[in-house]
């Protein structure tokens, strides 16, 4: 098996069977922010906690990257195999949009207002050819 | 005390391999210089500033050691707003008579790729490929569209605008006017922008001259008066570039709150403004702008657009010179190019871009990462 590693700790919960967004929570206004930070943007306190945020959302609105990126885009693509990603903001349930690569890449794909759930995929290898591993959000299949 | 600008001064948008960034501002400062018949041993301070040019005080060396005071500022795209508006207060104050601000700026070809760590964010936001500006239009605008009923036809339309505009503008970068044909079929960027929709970072130029009103009349026989220079930052809840996360609703953005202040500063409203530039990093930007800056209803710019009201020969022109759609966007220069085309439009001197019947009033809006509006409103 693949050794797998958060390319950043903190932005979801890891390792975990069912993971979810991390965010915080302000404890004077109640406000939410991704990532979880100690400052509250809306009310200028600065007395959070970190949160789960759940794994299901709707997408608010969207776009598709379709050429690579210069740096400090990062993975281990060429132009030649860079594949086109969405990018969207999924509203989660708190009400927090949180901006994410989509796994749904084309117009016909995706949609404002369509159901998204969490998932966790590698980016890239580091130096010592562990596998580090991002968030993304696909479309919700029907149960 | 009242603030007027004497002077005008512009290194042409573009690209000119054979000038560094900071020469195109000396250039552009000593023709807004000239423009007012003084020199620069009369300026008592300057404000500049650039993002990939260097240091805009290095422009000394170029200009003359004077000793003046010289101080670099930089806010993103909004800079030329607020280098304009630290000037404006330098003057209101009392503290200084007259005065330069400049901008300039030499890009590398392609997007932007601006750093996480010099905006507050971690690696892994760049790294995995969020962290680009056209993401954030096209997002914009996306959900915009959707909330108001705004067509691609109208998208289309605004691009036509920009590259016709251009085609009369000299100093323009884009000097082809295009077919809706030549733009709905370009590449796709980030849906739903296409390649002829976003501006490009360019090359460029630009100064004024500017001073207390009551001397205005010894530099120029046509002073443009500057109301009011009004820089605001987001509020929560402003849909914002480089953001990880946006909050659970849609507030007014700081281009709504810059505007409102301005007029109210200036005692007039978006019905007194004769022409205005608005900052169009990309089509949509140009048409949300339009509400934002209080000059019609969200939803309302479908029919503006389709009624040709924000063309040179329209109620309200936008943009006459070919706004950065056309000429490109040197970041430290673009916000006061807005500046110098209104004062060119105020004096009569536009040229083949001339909005007709002698316009009065004027009003610039320049828009920078991550939520900054700068607002100038003008006047003879």
């Amino acid at each position: 098996m693949i050794e797998q590693k958060p390319l950043h700790d903190g932005l979801f919960s890891w390792p975990d069977s069912d993971p979810e967004i991390l965010g915080s929570r302000c404890n004077e206004c109640g406000q939410h922010a991704f990532p979880p930070q100690n400052s509250c943007r809306n009310c200028t306190g600065n007395n959070t906690s970190v949160v789960g945020l759940g794994r299901e959302g709707t997408l608010w609105t969207w776009t598709i990257q379709t050429f690579m990126p210069k740096d400090p885009y990062l993975t281990d693509e060429t132009p030649e195999t860079f594949v086109p990603y969405g990018v969207g903001y999924v509203e989660l349930e708190c009400g927090l949009r949180v901006e994410s690569r989509l796994r749904q890449n084309t117009t016909s794909d995706l949609a404002i207002g369509m159901p998204m759930t969490l998932e966790i995929i590698p980016i890239r290898k580091d130096d010592q050819g562990i596998e580090l591993v991002t968030f993304q959000f696909t479309k919700k299949e029907p149960n | 005390m009242d603030v007027a600008i004497v002077g005008l001064g512009l290194h042409p948008f573009g690209r000119s391999p054979s000038l560094s960034g900071l020469e195109q501002g000396a250039i552009a400062a000593r023709a807004a210089m000239a423009d007012a018949g003084t020199d620069f041993k009369a300026m008592q301070f300057a404000f500049g500033g650039s993002q990939d040019g260097g240091n805009a005080d290095s422009m000394v060396n170029l200009l003359g050691l004077t000793g003046l005071q010289f101080t670099n500022i930089w806010n993103g795209c909004a800079t030329g707003g607020s280098s304009l508006n630290a000037a404006y207060s330098a003057i209101k104050s009392g503290q200084y008579d007259i005065g330069l601000v400049t901008g300039f700026d030499k890009h590398p070809r392609g997007a932007f790729n601006p750093k996480p760590s010099e905006w507050g964010l971690d690696d892994w936001y760049g790294e995995t490929g969020l962290m680009l500006t056209t993401q954030f239009f096209a997002m914009k605008l996306q959900r915009y569209m959707h909330d108001y009923n705004i067509s691609r036809e109208t998208l289309v339309s605004v691009a036509e605008k920009a590259f016709r505009n251009g085609s009369v503008t000299p100093t323009a970068w884009r000097q082809a006017a295009l077919s809706r044909e030549e733009i709905e079929q370009a590449p796709m960027v980030s849906e739903p922008l296409n390649k002829y929709m976003f501006c490009s970072p360019a090359e460029g130029g630009c100064a004024l001259v500017i001073c207390r009103a009551d001397i205005a009349h010894n530099y120029t026989s046509k002073p443009i008066y500057l109301k009011t220079a009004v820089v605001r930052s987001r509020n929560y809840g402003s849909f914002e570039v480089f953001a990880p996360s946006q909050a659970p609703f849609v507030a007014e953005s700081p281009t709504v709150t810059a505007s409102r202040t301005a007029f109210e500063l200036a005692g007039i409203g978006p019905e007194d403004v004769d022409v205005a530039q608005l900052q169009d990093t990309e089509v949509g930007a140009e048409i949300m702008h339009m509400a934002e800056n209080g000059f019609c209803a969200h939803g309302d710019q479908e029919q503006w657009i389709a009624e040709g009201r924000t063309e040179i020969t329209g109620a309200l022109p936008v943009n006459t010179d070919g706004g950065c759609l056309a000429n490109g966007e040197p970041v430290g220069a673009s916000g006061l190019r807005q500046v110098y085309e209104i004062c060119h439009q105020l004096r009569g001197s536009a040229g083949a871009r001339q909005v007709p019947n002698s316009p009065k009033v004027g009003y610039t809006h320049v828009y920078g990462a991550p939520g900054i509006s700068g607002v100038n409103i003008l006047a003879v």
